[in-house]
């Protein structure tokens, strides 16, 4: 490798290319694998209380709004071939690709991030949220259901759809004339621990998203510099792991959270 | 030297001249704090670790002492803290000891230091991230020693909620907070060093000629890889219960805290290996080089700490016995709590088997390891008390346990750590420090601590529960005993900060392979150089191989010191002496 040994890109403490080259990609990999176990815990942590608490789980993931999670799934899955296409770019030495590449994937990672903004926004708007904005919310549905049979609730319009929102006038009619334990009560306090799932789940997802497009700008950054040639494709690899990694985790959140309760009308 | 096996004299090579002290070495070759804050040097971050550490284990033996202190009256009368600060106290040594000082000591300062020595690397895989880690504990640690001193924690070093969620109005979320982050820098430290391993080995160095140093640091890093993001995530949650005020543990809206127990034992069971298990590859060092043995079982010793770190993790549910969980899992837990005894055991019998024969000496670092030998045994056999379940019933919560874990712990892993920094001190310095002091304050905290914490076990089975500042008054001379055992053992680790921070000074000055050690690391000059090896080292030979007496680069070893060294006129005395073996006939085993 006496070719290598003089090359800019290779560092002092290493012999070879090759050698720093696996070195980074075996340590990107137990990275990946400390973030499987980071994410596993609260996958673990959801299948419990999906075990415990099957009812309610649907009928909180009903509620979700699933076109924006479809929307950001695709944004993802396109994102993920993007950065492959980067890595190819990077092999082949093809700079304007590199960067056309890695700029378009940015982009739909931040377009990931935008639509989920909009449906965090939705989701606090309509106050469902775990805690004492959920529950007044769920009090204002309940009241003017007070004494109904769970029959006459079924039957009742709201005078506004929006107000009290959707969720809570759903969840306040499947409730009416029903005490805790019967058949098909649905437990409120339930509902508000998918929540915190939703919320937790997503959101530690959302970091993850932000710190790669981080990651994906500071290589056009480097791209930008030269300090990316084609023996050095395998800092975009490295990178691309963890992008692939963060794509395939929601690829997981999103039937757990979504689909879950898919089956069940928003309305 | 010359070995005589049968009645044929074999000479082997001469051990290698002394390397010239080199003017220039990784201690002078920059200066300012700069150079050291900003310095991607494996070996000087391997020391900013070691100052730090030394650092958090004053505090968190300051709240250890406190507490000690405060138990000496069995009621209110005799108390210097009051309740709440009782808990703040033990909290406080709880966290300290364990996250701040335990879970790097070994790895981060030793691994740090000498894992890419021993490999015949010239740094880490990755410099940068592990300077990164030195800084993220920092930012951890300070943290949570800001938490525990100003706000305080009082739940106990296992955060149970509903204590730490709901009823616990002191600082529990930063310091949950510096928890957290210093995970992180435990994550990167772990990483590097198991990469380094697979793939910054010089060439020779297979994975039969690892030093056994390298495979328990390498067991340790693949438990701290894959445990501590679950601790990170639940901390998370906790956090996040915290301060939104509901969360997935609260049992208000149908939340289970026994969840939280789980997940935080699945971390911090095999956590518990990442204390010890380095402690046992420092071990396998030291018996070696101060029997002059090879070392009995070499794959066994090896594979076992790979066996404590796998089976290591399916056993976190014996802490949750009298949790609620079923018959049949805590059945189960306790079987492979059992089994997880078994390459401990495999371990302690290797290395009683390494002594056998041996022509042992007893300077500080081996009177460090023979006392982690004996306290580690004891601590063991009693852990076996507690996995099984009918017992684990009466003593649960008791100082039984607190007494087993400290000797597993501190007689341990704080004895393993100190053997370790005597053993490499002259390397890490180029001094040596002084014998007497040094074996004097082995002796000292071996008996310090059999006398705090093995009034314990009888307090213990006798029934007191942890974490109570009030006792029953029968009790008050077990914990009289105790306390007085804390002081001498206090003294004992007050003595190496005083002499070994004067051989910085006054010491003299030490040869390259003062202990006649057979590992690359010794074949450097003390202290050695910023890249470690003028060239490539090529290792030839097993990792021990003090039978026949050669290096691992295949060179003579010089004269062991000692007894048998020939400036001292007690070497021609005695036939058992090293002197003595020298002359008789040498079997080599293993």
């Amino acid at each position: 490798m006496s070719a290598s040994t003089h090359s800019p890109v290779l560092k002092h403490h290493f012999d070879n290319l090759e050698q720093q080259h696996s070195a980074e990609r075996l340590g990107m990999w137990m990275f990946l694998a400390t973030e499987v176990m980071f994410f596993s815990g609260v996958f673990v942590a959801y299948a419990v209380y999906r075990y415990f608490f099957p009812g309610e789980f649907q009928f909180a993931s009903s509620q979700l709004v699933l076109w924006v999670a479809a929307l950001n799934t695709a944004f993802l899955i396109t994102s993920s071939l993007t950065m492959t296409l980067a890595i190819r770019s990077a092999q082949l030495g093809d700079r304007p690709a590199l960067l056309r590449n890695l700029l378009l994937t940015a982009l739909l990672g931040t377009a990931f991030m935008g639509f989920k903004a909009y449906e965090y926004a939705t989701d606090i708007g309509e106050k469902f949220v775990p805690g004492a904005m959920f529950r007044q919310e769920l009090a204002e549905a309940e009241g003017p259901l007070a004494g109904m049979s769970h029959e006459q609730a079924a039957r009742y319009e709201f005078p506004d759809h929006h107000h009290p929102a959707p969720w809570a006038q759903a969840l306040a009619k499947t409730n009416a004339g029903k005490q805790p334990g019967d058949a098909g009560y649905l437990s409120p306090g339930r509902v508000e621990l998918f929540l915190c799932f939703y919320y937790t789940m997503t959101g530690i997802h959302g970091v993850h998203i932000v710190v790669g497009i981080g990651c994906i700008l500071w290589l056009v950054q480097q791209a930008v510099a030269g300090k990316i040639p084609r023996e050095n494709y395998s800092t975009v690899e490295v990178v691309s792991l963890y992008w692939h990694l963060v794509d395939m985790i929601w690829l997981f959140l999103m039937p757990l959270l979504y689909l879950a309760g898919a089956g069940l009308a928003r309305h | 030297m010359s070995i005589i096996i049968a009645d044929e004299p074999r000479a082997f090579a001469p051990p290698p001249p002394e390397p010239p002290a080199p003017a220039r070495h990784y201690l002078n070759n920059a200066y300012g704090v700069w150079s050291w804050l900003l310095t991607v040097d494996h070996k000087r971050i391997g020391l900013l670790y070691l100052v730090s550490l030394t650092f958090f284990f004053t505090v968190g033996g300051i709240a250890a002492g406190l507490v000690r202190i405060n138990l000496l009256g069995h009621n209110a009368e005799g108390h210097i803290l009051t309740d709440d600060q009782y808990n703040r106290a033990f909290t406080a040594h709880g966290v300290v000891m364990l996250f701040l000082f335990l879970i790097p000591s070994i790895p981060a300062v030793m691994g740090n230091f000498f894992i890419p020595m021993m490999i015949g690397a010239k740094d880490l895989a990755f410099p940068k991230l592990n300077l990164a880690s030195w800084y993220v504990y920092m930012a951890g640690a300070m943290l949570l020693v800001w938490s525990v001193l100003v706000g305080g924690i009082d739940t106990g070093w296992t955060l149970y909620p509903p204590y730490s969620s709901r009823y616990s109005h002191t600082s529990v979320t930063p310091g949950v907070f510096g928890v957290f982050i210093t995970g992180f820098s435990s994550i990167m430290t772990g990483l590097n060093i198991m990469v380094t391993i697979h793939k910054m080995r010089c060439p020779g160095m297979t994975w039969g000629r690892l030093p056994l140093f390298c495979w328990a640091l390498y067991a340790t890093s693949f438990i701290q890889l894959l445990g501590t993001p679950v601790v990170a995530i639940t901390l998370v949650l906790l956090m996040a219960e915290r301060v939104g005020g509901v969360g997935i543990f609260d049992p208000a809206i149908g939340g289970d805290p026994v969840l939280f127990q789980h997940l935080f034992w699945f971390y911090s069971h095999p956590a518990v290996y990442i204390m010890i298990v380095p402690g046992m590859g420092v071990v396998s060092e030291i018996l070696t080089c101060f029997s002059r043995k090879n070392i009995f079982g070499y794959k066994a010793v090896a594979w076992s700490s790979v066996g404590i770190a796998v089976v290591g993790f399916l056993v976190w549910a014996h802490h949750m016995y009298v949790a609620g969980i079923s018959y049949y899992s805590a059945l189960l837990f306790s079987f492979l709590t059992m089994l997880v005894a078994v390459p401990s055991a495999i371990k302690v019998f290797n290395w009683t088997a390494t002594l056998y024969r041996g022509s042992i000496t007893f300077q500080a670092p081996m009177l460090f390891t023979l006392a982690f030998l004996v306290l580690f045994t004891v601590g063991g056999v009693t852990g076996l008390f507690l996995a099984t379940l009918g017992t684990d019933i009466h003593l649960h919560d008791t100082y039984f346990v607190v007494a087993h874990f400290h000797f597993v712990m501190v007689g341990g892993m704080v004895l393993a750590y100190m053997a370790a920094l005597h053993f490499w001190w002259p390397k890490m310095t180029g001094r040596m420090y002084s014998d007497f002091w040094s074996r004097a304050s082995a002796v000292i905290i071996f008996v310090g601590f059999f006398l705090t914490f093995v009034p314990q076990f009888v307090l213990g089975y006798h029934g007191m529960p942890r974490r109570s500042p009030n006792y029953l008054a029968e009790f008050q001379v077990y914990n009289v005993m105790s306390t007085a055992g804390a002081s001498i053992l206090g003294f004992g680790y007050l003595l190496p900060g005083i002499y070994l921070t004067l051989s910085l000074f006054f010491g003299k000055k030490a040869s390259a392979n003062p202990w006649s050690a057979t590992g690359l690391e010794w074949q450097t000059p003390s202290p050695p150089t910023a890249f470690n090896f003028e060239r490539m080292p090529v290792v030839v030979c097993g990792p021990y191989e003090y039978a026949i007496g050669v290096d691992q680069l295949g060179r003579g070893l010089p004269e062991p010191p000692g007894p048998g060294s020939a400036d001292d006129p007690a070497s021609h005395d005695g036939p058992t002496g090293p002197s003595g073996s020298r002359n008789k006939e040498t079997e080599v085993v293993g």
